[in-house]
């Protein structure tokens, strides 16, 4: 079981947690002229890679807040929480 | 019966205090300290069990988790287990066991006669010899396997017993306390790092409870009782003996099992049988140790076979000799430990060494005493079929692949020694590859994937003096990186004798014209020519050689028959076992039982109930519940003899002609606030919000990206910057964080605020002709006529001198109202409500009536929202803003949206007006058809229509609109049924919704 750092409460069992997918997906804006390819793309198609990727975490047994986590899909290893207004690099 | 092979001044065990206990019915004696294998041993019984497969007489072989035969059905404190460890379970007073694995007795067993019949039990003999013929498998062959094969039996019986969770954090947890575990454990606790170490035995010390070894002038046993009162007196120290670590997971979670109950005579019925530990430590030290492994030869599987460290073992520590005439088999200078061991005992050993002459500080010590050594020897074959009688010994020829000549001697038996395997099943599972140690044929750790730290005889290390020393600086080191602090411990010193090195030989050749099993892994019955015909067969990789012969799945994970497993194929394949490779190891490294990962959440501790504040009333009232997720809704109230189908159709019929009230607390509540609420409603909802005044409701219809209907239901704006939103019960929770992510990450510059009010609101609908004449009975002083409050409307009112809201909106397609009040006068609400309605025929209703009622009226609910429908699919293209855009509208446009065949929702009735349309059905059109019979839709909801008096669904069927008025086949073929029916509009009620708004 991961040790997640939700970046409002600190560190906290994975139990406490749901996760949201890939975070650096973003949605078409609203009223725009949007194809079906990009479409597509943002609804369907994920990438799943082997290494280092940021995702989206939920609070939800906590204090509700989504926020961001770089982990290493192959390891589990997590090496960056952030808030969702700030960049993971 | 006397305990004939207990020695005297010897062992750890309480002679004072004698324990009785049965085996197969028999009653024995032990003594406290005992397990039941070496109570068992005292009392000269050796056949424990038969084999899985070919039933062969088996008995014990080790003397701890090593033990791959001796599985037992116990039954302990009254109740019954299977596949019970005897060597890992205490003897306690009344205990009883039973074989397992034989019928009608382990003494005399029908399936031995498999044993005969080896053609018909090849390796892969699941997966091939019962194939043909076909009609043979249920007659034949699966009652039979069933009869002779299989483990232990399961209770049927409740567990009356107590399990328990602990949840632990530590800096530093050691797992094993022999030589290693304890230096290095003490060590780091002397940095002040707070340290857990956890034994598996009952006694902590490991290998130095019985290795001859001298340290600091005190024996081995001696020393490591030293160390452990040490350890005891200090505070940041944890010292759990009867506790194995089996399971090592991410982020340094391990898993350990406790047994807390099973040793003790009596217990209090709060008192745990055993307890889960889930440790989060920031350091781990793996002292897991080592176990020896079998040397390979013919019958090696009889009864009265051992390792010869456990023969050690079980007269150091149990004062049992597990022989009176042993033969000690080995490739290495340990089993010489256990020969002196006899002959200290007064019992004279034969040493078969397969090594050439050799001359060492043990074996001179053994030489010296005048024990027996025959070198370049091996034993060939084991006589005996329930217990050893002789042996096949034999010179070995210069390349000790066959023998040069063959004798019989006499023994009661044989004491094996193939070498010794580190223990890395945790080091593996924690993530670690591992490496192959030439040296000492074993798998040792590689680097470290967590924060690990692998040390002594689980990472290869077989000398004291390199053990001691690396541990005491590896505890120190953990320490120091934990705490920061710096201690300097005297190393003691260690005397040890010399060990010459061990022979690579693992199996012995067959002596001429002879073909005895040879057994590679005795749990699972796996000879090997079972893998040698594994190979013939084409199997490689190691991974399917595991899966075909079954070698190394047993519950003791091939602890003993990895290596030699991995031997002898690559023996075959002329490869180096590192080219072969290892299989995986994965949790739990022991057994360990159901009862224990559930812990206490059993029974109605399952999961958390939720119930509304009127629950008792609808208890006192009969009510069946139904569950909806957590929550506990009355499904119907049983007047009398009344089955489902009676009261649901009095409920809503009643609903329809008078009044009723249902209790609607469980539905989502969500209070939505702050300047931008309308337009995130309308970014949320696919239609129009931003126009909707101050006191009035809306329904609304809320879609994922993919364009599927998520949830529907009403929001209301309270005030200005006010709503209060409805979900679905089921729901409720999904929508809260798919609202928190559209507002947290999507859109964060709406000034909007949501949290969840579901139990801060207790809710009950009043629906039928007479509830307004209620609703004036509760507010008297309140107008709610048409005009006064209109459907859709919203006023706030006061019950109790409490706020109260009252919405008019209906789910029943009926003239109807929602009161809300604070939770902790729901109950009041509801009684005023029983009690204001008597003479307007007021009933409650249950879930089963609400369904009946929504149904009828066509308005859909999860059945038909199920994750597959988009709006127009379910006749809500009304509800679609084609102005504005919204969550998930963009996917309605795509191709296979708008396609016109798709399945819409329609009505259905049977052709009969009688047959119940089971929920479900497939609709098809001949209803004998040729299969596979073309499907057109599904029935997604049935009730029975009270307003018609016959049964009526909704089904959601191919080019659905167009097929009005045709007729079809609604077919379960699990309720053997096909029933003619009629598609009509979904709306069979009220089609223009006028009740609602009268
Ligand atoms: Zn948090």
């Amino acid at each position: 079981m991961l040790h997640i750092k939700c970046p409002y409460c600190g560190i906290r069992s994975q139990k406490e947690f749901a996760y949201g997918g890939d975070a650096t997906v973003k949605r078409p804006k609203l009223n725009s002229d949007v194809s079906d390819k990009e479409w597509d793309d943002f609804v369907y198609m994920r990438k799943s890679p082997r290494g280092k990727h940021i995702e989206l975490w939920h609070h939800i047994s906590g204090c509700r807040q989504w926020f961001k986590a770089q982990r290493d899909t192959a390891t589990h290893e997590i090496f960056k929480t952030a808030k969702i207004n700030e960049e993971i690099k | 019966m006397t305990q004939s092979h207990r020695l005297e001044n010897i062992g750890l065990i309480n002679r004072n205090k004698k324990i009785s206990f049965k085996f197969n019915g028999k009653k024995l004696f032990g003594f406290e300290g005992d397990t039941l294998a070496s109570a068992l041993l005292a009392n000269n019984v050796h056949l424990v069990g038969r084999s899985f497969k070919y039933h062969r007489p088996r008995g014990l072989f080790g003397a701890g988790i090593d033990e791959p035969n001796a599985k037992l059905q116990v039954v302990i404190n009254g109740q019954s287990e299977p596949n019970i460890n005897a060597t890992e379970i205490e003897l306690v007073e009344g205990i009883s066991a039973t074989s397992q694995n034989c019928w009608p007795s382990v003494e005399f067993d029908i399936g031995a006669i498999n044993n005969f019949l080896k053609s018909f039990f090849p390796a892969g003999f699941y997966y091939k010899t019962f194939m043909w013929p076909k009609s043979f498998w249920y007659r034949v062959y699966e009652p039979f396997i069933r009869k002779a094969a299989g483990l232990g039996v399961g209770s049927i019986e409740k567990d009356k017993e107590r399990y328990e969770h602990k949840y632990e954090y530590c800096d530093l947890l050691v797992t094993g306390s022999g030589p290693s575990g304890l230096a290095s454990a003490y060590a780091a606790a002397k940095t002040g790092a707070k340290v857990i170490l956890a034994e598996d035995k009952p006694r902590f010390g490991g290998s130095l409870l019985t290795d001859d070894v001298n340290i600091d002038n005190l024996s081995g046993k001696d020393w490591a009782y030293k160390i452990i009162s040490e350890l005891k007196k200090m505070p940041n120290v944890t010292l759990k003996n009867r506790s194995q670590v089996f399971g090592y997971y991410d982020h340094n979670m391990l898993v350990m099992f406790e047994r807390t109950g099973d040793h003790l005579d009596k217990k209090s019925k709060y008192h745990p049988r055993q307890r889960l530990w889930y440790i989060r430590s920031k350091e781990v030290i793996l002292s897991t140790g080592s176990i020896e492994r079998p040397i390979v030869f013919g019958n090696n599987d009889t009864p009265g076979i051992f390792l010869a460290s456990a023969a050690k073992e079980y007269m150091k520590v149990y004062g049992v000799a597990v022989g009176k005439k042993p033969l000690i088999f080995t490739n290495n200078d340990s089993a010489y430990e256990t020969a002196i061991e006899f002959k200290k005992n007064g019992i004279d050993p034969i040493v078969l060494d397969t090594r050439e002459e050799q001359n060492s500080e043990l074996i001179n010590d053994a030489k010296n005493q005048g024990i027996q050594i025959k070198f370049s020897h091996a034993v060939a074959v084991a006589n005996g079929y329930k217990k050893v009688k002789s042996a096949k010994i034999g010179k070995l020829n210069s390349n000790k692949t066959g023998f040069e000549n063959i004798e019989i001697v006499q023994c009661d038996c044989i004491c094996v020694s193939g070498f010794w395997t580190p223990t890395v099943h945790l080091t593996s599972q924690s993530g670690n590859k591992l490496k192959f140690n030439k040296d000492i044929d074993a798998f040792v750790p590689d680097k470290s994937k967590q924060k690990e730290t692998t040390i002594g005889a689980a990472n290869g290390s077989f000398t004291l003096k390199e053990t001691i020393e690396k541990s005491f600086e590896s505890g120190a080191d953990v320490g120091k990186k934990l705490t920061a602090n710096q201690v300097n411990i005297q190393v003691p010193s260690v005397t040890e004798k010399k060990h010459k090195s061990h022979d690579k030989f693992w199996c012995s050749p067959l002596p001429k014209n002879e073909n005895p099993k040879r057994f590679v892994d005795f749990q699972n019955d796996v000879s090997v020519a079972d893998i040698e015909l594994a190979l013939r067969e084409g199997y490689r990789s190691i991974e399917h050689v595991k899966r075909y012969t079954t070698l190394g799945m047993a519950t003791d994970q091939g602890r003993t028959s990895n290596l030699n497993g991995l031997q002898l194929v690559s023996n075959i394949e002329n490869k180096i076992v590192p080219e072969v490779g290892h299989t995986t190891f994965r949790p739990p490294f022991t057994p360990v039982t159901i009862g224990t990962i559930v812990g206490r959440e059993v029974g109605h501790h399952y999961m958390p109930t939720r119930k509304s504040p009127m629950h008792e009333w609808h208890l006192k009232k009969n009510a069946v519940f139904v569950d909806a997720g957590a929550w506990k809704r009355p499904r119907y109230y049983k007047q009398g003899n009344e089955n489902l189908f009676e009261a649901s159709k009095r409920e809503a019929k009643n609903v329809r002609e008078n009044v009723g009230i249902c209790d609607v607390t469980t539905l989502g509540k969500i209070d939505i606030k702050g300047p931008d609420s309308a337009e995130f409603l309308n970014r949320v909802y696919t239609n129009a919000w931003m126009k909707l005044p101050v006191g009035k409701a809306r329904y609304g219809l809320m879609l994922r990206e993919d364009g599927m209907v998520m949830d529907d239901g009403t929001t209301t704006r309270i005030s200005e910057n006010h709503y209060h939103m409805t979900t679905t019960t089921a729901q409720a929770a999904n929508v809260l964080s798919h609202l928190e992510y559209y507002l947290q990450i999507v859109w964060p510059e709406l000034n909007v605020n949501v949290v969840s009010t579901t139990e801060q609101w207790a809710g009950a609908a009043i629906a039928g002709p007479k509830s307004r004449e209620l609703l004036k009975k509760l507010f008297p002083d309140l107008d709610v006529s048409n005009e006064g409050l209109p459907f859709m409307g919203y006023v706030e009112s006061s019950l109790f001198g409490v706020p109260a809201k009252i919405f008019r909106i209906s789910f029943s397609g009926e003239l109807a109202y929602e009161i809300n009040v604070e939770s902790d006068y729901g109950l009041s609400m509801w009684e005023k409500l029983m009690e204001l309605g008597k003479d307007l025929k007021v009933q409650p209703y249950g879930t089963e009536a609400l369904s009946t009622l929504r149904i009828e009226m066509g308005h859909v609910a999860g059945p038909e929202l199920d994750g597959r429908t988009i709006p127009s699919d379910v006749s809500l293209d009304g509800m679609v803003s084609k102005k504005k855009d919204f969550i998930g509208k963009r996917s309605l446009v795509k191709e296979a949206f708008i396609k016109n065949d798709r399945q819409k929702i329609v009505g259905l009735v049977p052709t009969d007006r009688k047959s119940s349309i089971p929920e479900g059905s497939h609709i098809v059109s001949d209803k004998n058809g040729k299969l596979p019979n073309p499907k057109l839709g599904h029935v997604s909801s049935s009730c029975w229509s009270v307003e018609n008096n016959n049964p009526f669904s909704l089904a959601i069927i191919k080019d659905g609109k167009n097929m009005i008025g045709k007729k079809f086949f609604a077919v379960s073929p699990l309720h053997k049924k096909a029933i003619e029916v009629e598609v009509i509009s979904s709306h069979y009620v009220d089609p223009k919704g006028e009740r609602v708004r009268s």
